[in-house]
């Protein structure tokens, strides 16, 4: 599945804290403007090949990792990448809201472009996250109240607005609605729908019906290897290896 | 339903229990402040408040140069141990698990316990020799070492608390982690540490042997750091040890400044929080 | 081999399977015994048919709620999803067998009131072949064999190559003699029965082929007008 349109393309990429390895041996690409679920049962390694694609993987105590990560054919983990700025590109959304308590809900969407010293106008960025990640309407009028007024679900799209904020082309999602109730769960899903024209999105999700709804490629994980990785509709309806259908039929354990 | 009447008595005993125990808490607080009110309001007027110290047997007098000369000085000692003290904190919060940090630490716990006349002292052979002057600067150096230690660990425990997740919600929006320790970390336990910072400054302000040999004491006004200056402790250290009625009368009218003073630093650094927590642009 | 996890999913994917086995069964058994009571002249064998085939409506109504209850709640997945939307189909093909057996008992009663037009040689022999592949593709079904369905798939022909000798000799005869239109008419109509009854088991052996691969193997020579 190596294209040349491919956004990002992993190769043979390791991946552990001190000598015990999580991830190994993992080969992957995807393409540009699509989505890519990551499933498998807990500590498969998902969250950690997540982590290794904007390099948060390596703030981890003994963290190490090797093997090529290509975003637009450049390597990130090559020594000459900064990862500060790698991540501006892919930018990240966590499995549970959080919010800068301290700051408004502006001041939290405009908290990358204030941080990071980005000029212009920031309001009209605010405006533009804010509407793609589908809160406008809801806060519209209340942009200084302080971000933790919203709801939890309010809060994940605070949180996907504040990353949209700083434009990046790659966004990670680490089980974003998993801590969500069903209708805020839709709406992100919903939310993802429509962000797939303008970026590509890799999503892990434990939640193998959020994968199948949410996704056009699948790529499944199982104690560190990455045992298959296809269209959705294909891992959903004949996968080929006996793993993947055990466990998307729910015969693990 | 015997059981359940015991039960009943048994926890009204321990209400009334505790009760008394608060209310014995609260009985120095109580007699403190009702002495102090009590014998130092007769004393309080705008002279002063305003007015230089007379000599002795001379009526009236004022410690306007004892309010200004501690201001001044705990503010010199802020300067120097507020970003000591925070950074030390900061530093041991998000870097603390290695040899440096546990050396830091542990430094920073010897130092606590250090009596303030030592540091006092330290501070006389620090600053006063080499400068071969009493000054505010000296009496600021030896509060500022009083503060550091409290307020680092104060600091590094505040900063511990604030989850990881908004770390990484900052370091993934591509902040330097440098930038995601000071404006991101430190802001959302700012609260925290404006506690630990005041409570820092108020014991500063309420220390009387650093003083003696460091700033030691001036009758007239003073704003250049480098010459002796007043402070409000040391003067009522003089004061009370003096033989005069007179000045024991002005002893209780100072400490209930000090006190007003002490209070008055707290209530306007909290109400400062308060805005800022409330995400007011 | 692996079973589910959740014990309780298990055993209502038993039970459906065990209710589209019992129900292959009779299907089996209606047509055999409407076939018999047209060969053998026996009417009161037929008339037992259309009794029977009320078991077989009943089970279709149970197996398509079971079918829909697990879709609702199980959230089917791969080789699950394909066996129980293979279980919806089936159930389609083997209850119209089971009305084809009945149409083919009222042939017979009808037939068994007047003499028998002349041996039912060719009859038999087209209802021992139709007989034949229900079997086999309710065995591949049972099975999960592949093999067996896809030669289902493929002997249809022999199937209606011999309705054809048959229509056309029945053809003759009615040519031959108007007072055999009556009789040759009905027969022609079991012959019909019989062959459209290949035709449903030739969807099922299809559905089976799904069901074991994932491949959907219908109508091919649509298909390669379509590309």
């Amino acid at each position: 599945m190596s294209t040349p349109e491919a956004k990002l393309n992993v190769t043979h990429l390791n991946a552990g804290y001190g000598d015990k390895a999580i991830i190994r041996d993992v080969n992957i690409a995807v393409p540009a403007n699509s989505v890519l679920a990551v499933i498998g049962p807990s500590g498969c390694g998902k969250s950690t090949f997540l982590r290794c694609l904007n390099r948060m993987h390596e703030l981890g105590p003994g963290a190490h990792s090797e093997g090529k990560i290509l975003l637009d054919g450049l390597d990130i983990n090559s020594g000459d990448v900064d990862p500060v700025l790698l991540r501006r590109r892919v930018g990240m959304v966590f499995q549970r809201p959080n919010p800068f308590p301290t700051m408004s809900i502006f001041d939290n969407v405009a908290a990358g472009l204030k941080l990071n010293r980005v000029k212009g106008n920031h309001a009209e960025v605010v405006e533009k996250s804010l509407k793609q990640a589908a809160l406008w309407d809801e806060v519209k009028d209340r942009l200084n109240a302080s971000a933790l007024s919203l709801s939890g679900g309010q809060q994940q799209r605070l949180c996907i607005a504040r990353a949209l904020a700083i434009e990046p082309e790659v966004l990670l999602m680490d089980e974003p609605a998993s801590a969500l109730d069903p209708i805020a769960t839709a709406k992100v899903e919903q939310l993802i729908h429509e962000l797939k024209a303008r970026y590509t999105i890799v999503i892990v999700t434990h939640n193998m019906q959020q994968a199948a709804r949410v996704s056009d490629h699948t790529a499944f994980f199982y104690m560190g290897e990455l045992v298959e990785h296809d269209k959705t509709e294909t891992i959903f309806t004949r996968p080929s290896k006996p793993r993947t259908e055990d466990y998307v039929t729910g015969k693990f354990g | 339903m015997n059981a359940y009447a015991g039960r009943k008595v048994v926890n009204l005993v321990m209400m009334v229990l505790c009760g008394l125990a608060a209310l014995g808490a609260l009985l120095p607080l109580g007699s403190v402040l009702w002495l102090v009110v009590s014998h130092g309001v007769a004393g309080l007027n705008f002279t002063f408040f305003t007015a230089l110290p007379k000599p002795v047997g001379e009526a009236g007098g004022g410690v306007g140069n004892a309010v200004v000369g501690t201001l001044q000085i705990v503010a010199l000692a802020c300067v120097i141990g507020l970003p000591l003290g925070v950074g030390a904190g900061v530093f041991l919060a998000e870097k603390g698990d290695s040899a440096l940090g546990n050396a830091v630490r542990f430094t920073a716990e010897v130092l606590s316990g250090v009596p303030s006349i030592v540091v006092g002292i330290v501070a006389y052979g620090l600053v006063v020799v080499p400068m071969k002057r009493f000054s505010a600067i000296a009496g600021a150096v030896a509060l500022a070492i009083l503060m550091v230690p409290t307020l680092a660990r104060g600091t590094e425990e505040l900063v511990r608390l604030v989850p990881r997740s908004i770390r990484e919600a900052a370091l993934g929006l591509g902040v330097p982690e440098w930038k995601t320790s000071l404006r991101v970390v430190l802001r959302t336990a700012l609260g925290g540490v404006a506690t630990a910072a005041l409570l820092a400054i108020a014991r500063a302000t309420g220390e009387t042997a650093p003083l003696l040999f460091t700033a030691l004491n001036n009758q007239y006004w003073n704003v250049r750091p480098d010459q002796p200056t007043a402070s409000l402790t040391v003067q009522i250290f003089n004061y009370a040890i003096s033989p005069y009625d007179d000045w024991h009368q002005k002893a209780w009218s100072a400490a209930l400044v000090l006190l007003l003073l002490v209070g008055g630093l707290n209530l306007t650094a909290r109400a400062l929080t308060r805005n800022r927590l409330k995400g007011a642009r | 081999m692996a079973t589910h996890t959740d014990k309780t999913y298990e055993h209502e994917l038993q039970e459906l399977r065990d209710r589209l086995l019992t129900m292959g069964g009779k299907v089996e058994a209606a047509i055999a015994a409407s076939v018999r009571s047209l060969t053998e002249r026996d009417s009161e064998l037929a008339e037992h048919v259309p009794v029977a085939d009320r078991d077989i409506n009943r089970l279709e109504v149970e197996i398509d709620d079971m079918c829909r209850r697990l879709l609702a709640l199980r959230q089917p997945a791969a080789s699950d999803l394909r066996f129980i939307t293979t279980a919806l189909k089936i159930v389609v093909d083997l209850e119209r067998m089971g009305d084809l057996a009945v149409n083919i008992a009222e042939r017979a009663m009808d037939l068994n009131q007047a003499p028998q037009l002349r041996p039912y040689l060719d009859i038999q022999k087209l209802a021992d072949l139709a007989q034949g592949q229900l079997k086999l593709a309710l065995d591949a079904f049972v099975e999960a064999d592949v093999t067996k369905a896809e030669e289902v798939c493929k002997s249809d022909d022999l199937l209606d190559a011999l309705f054809l000798k048959v229509f056309n000799e029945l053809l003759a005869l009615m040519m031959e003699d108007s007072k055999n239109i009556r009789r040759a008419t009905s027969l022609m109509f079991v012959a019909k029965h019989l062959e459209r009854l290949g035709d449903h088991v030739v969807n099922v052996g299809e559905m089976v082929v799904y069901m074991v691969r994932g491949t959907d193997i219908r109508h091919p020579r649509s298909r390669d007008l379509a590309r």
